[in-house]
């Protein structure tokens, strides 16, 4: 009952804008750069479908104008702060037909969850992210390799006015994805579990009393650079702030 | 789609978004408020508070450490008042932890701790909610493998229309005089 109702909610979305696909993210063994104290080591990663390209524009058009809430001038400041969508032209409309096709920014965790939501999904957990962002066009884990990482790095060097490319125009790694580095920063679920301190010298004194429990967070891999600037940048982060360079893609859990 | 037919969807899904009532204001919680279950059973919204403050902490009850502080702290701010402003104060608990924090096991740590109702309400949202609650709060939290919680400790202050007045991290030690002069001023 409940996910034919879903289906017969969702199917007039689908009229606006075609969701992006999803691909699936097969289980693996994985070991996350940052270091956790309760958790070392390499851990599985359970099998998942992620959105093959971020989300775009237009079809986050298509999910504003069915649920209206979310409208910039309808949300409310708890849920988007100073920024929400203000790119676009109008309160549900993107300011070009270029910028429909390129990736939604401005937006908040909130929303970008809500969005998941409506399409039946969630927002990645960093590990899903980082587990499927280790990837080149051929292997599903190239961290290792000194060329691809400079290729990473190589965005962040380079201005942030640079028009947006389109959502997907990348080149697939491994698994189909597109687009993980190299376009936007992306939200993930619990970018407020991170924890980590913007600064890395003081991981070595984690403040005890605002925090309960143990489970301090250090960096196990000072070389993954440009992982470790996602990390600080998304635990920088309000749940109701937006940025002009992030955005989001969702996951679902295979059953 | 029809406009019946509109509001429907929007209901069955947006389960986490209230209906608040007209007039309340365009950043109070109450426009969002997650439902929640107490230690009673019984169905719980931030807004069944409306018309009062409250001050809101996340929690979970088998944190050994910070835990048992926070509830001493927000005891130390409720002692500063004198017992009219106390009665007018509210307190709400909310579980970072609803897998384990059942409503018997909430029921059992307002029992221990002597968080009586009316002021004290120990609440579990659905997990689904757990992450938007906190992030209206502004509480970050990571379940640890052990089943403990790395978790920000605040207290938050609610005033009568659901908006955030003040926030203290400060736990440990004398209540924090500015968000005890808030509570007060949030009484008035």
């Amino acid at each position: 009952m409940r996910a034919a109702l879903l289906l017969a909610c969702l199917a007039p979305l689908a009229a606006l804008a075609a969701e992006p696909g999803y691909v699936r993210v097969p289980a693996g063994q994985f070991a996350t750069v940052l270091a956790y104290e309760d958790a070392p080591g390499p851990r599985r990663i359970d099998a998942f479908e992620m959105m093959a390209r971020p989300v775009s524009n237009a079809d986050f058009q298509a999910f504003v104008r069915s649920h209206p809430q979310w409208r910039r001038d309808r949300v409310s400041p708890l849920l988007a702060g100073h920024g929400y969508l203000e790119h676009w032209a109008t309160r549900d409309k993107p300011a070009s037909g270029a910028q429909a096709g390129q990736p939604v920014t401005h937006v908040s965790w909130f929303a970008a969850s809500a969005y998941c939501s409506a399409q039946g999904a969630r927002l990645p957990r960093w590990i899903e992210w980082e587990y499927a962002a280790a990837a080149d066009e051929r292997r599903r884990d190239a961290r290792r390799d000194p060329a691809w990482r400079e290729r990473i790095l190589a965005w962040y060097a380079e201005p942030a006015t640079r028009p947006l490319p389109a959502s997907g125009a990348g080149a697939p790694n491994a698994y189909g994805l597109r687009d993980l580095h190299g376009v936007v920063w992306e939200w993930t679920d619990d970018h407020a579990s991170l924890l980590v301190s913007a600064d890395n010298r003081d991981q070595g004194d984690p403040d005890k009393a605002r925090f309960c429990g143990a489970g301090a967070l250090s960096v196990a891999d000072r070389e993954q650079y440009a992982v470790l600037m996602r990390v600080a940048l998304l635990s920088s982060l309000e749940a109701a702030d937006s940025t002009s360079l992030l955005g989001f893609r969702c996951v679902k859990d295979v059953r | 789609m029809n406009a019946l037919h509109r509001l429907f969807c929007l209901l069955a899904l947006a389960p986490a978004m209230a209906v608040a009532a007209a007039g309340t204001p365009p950043d109070s919680i109450f426009r969002v408020d997650p439902p929640m279950t107490d230690a009673r059973m019984q169905h719980f919204a931030l807004e069944d508070r409306r018309g009062h403050p409250q001050i809101v902490s996340m929690f979970y009850t088998s944190c050994a450490f910070t835990c048992p502080m926070l509830i001493d702290a927000i005891k130390g701010v409720r002692a500063e008042l004198d017992p009219g402003e106390r009665a007018r104060l509210s307190i709400t608990l909310v579980t970072l932890d609803p897998a384990r924090d059942t409503p018997a096991k909430l029921a059992r740590t307002a029992h221990e701790r002597d968080l009586d109702p009316p002021a004290w309400t120990l609440a579990a949202p659905a997990a689904r909610d757990v992450r938007l609650l906190a992030g209206l709060l502004g509480i970050r939290y990571r379940a640890l493998a052990d089943g403990d919680f790395n978790h920000t400790t605040a207290l938050i202050l609610l005033d009568a229309e659901g908006r955030i007045v003040a926030r203290t991290e400060r736990v440990g030690g004398r209540p924090d005089p500015a968000f005890v002069a808030a509570v007060r001023r949030a009484l008035q």
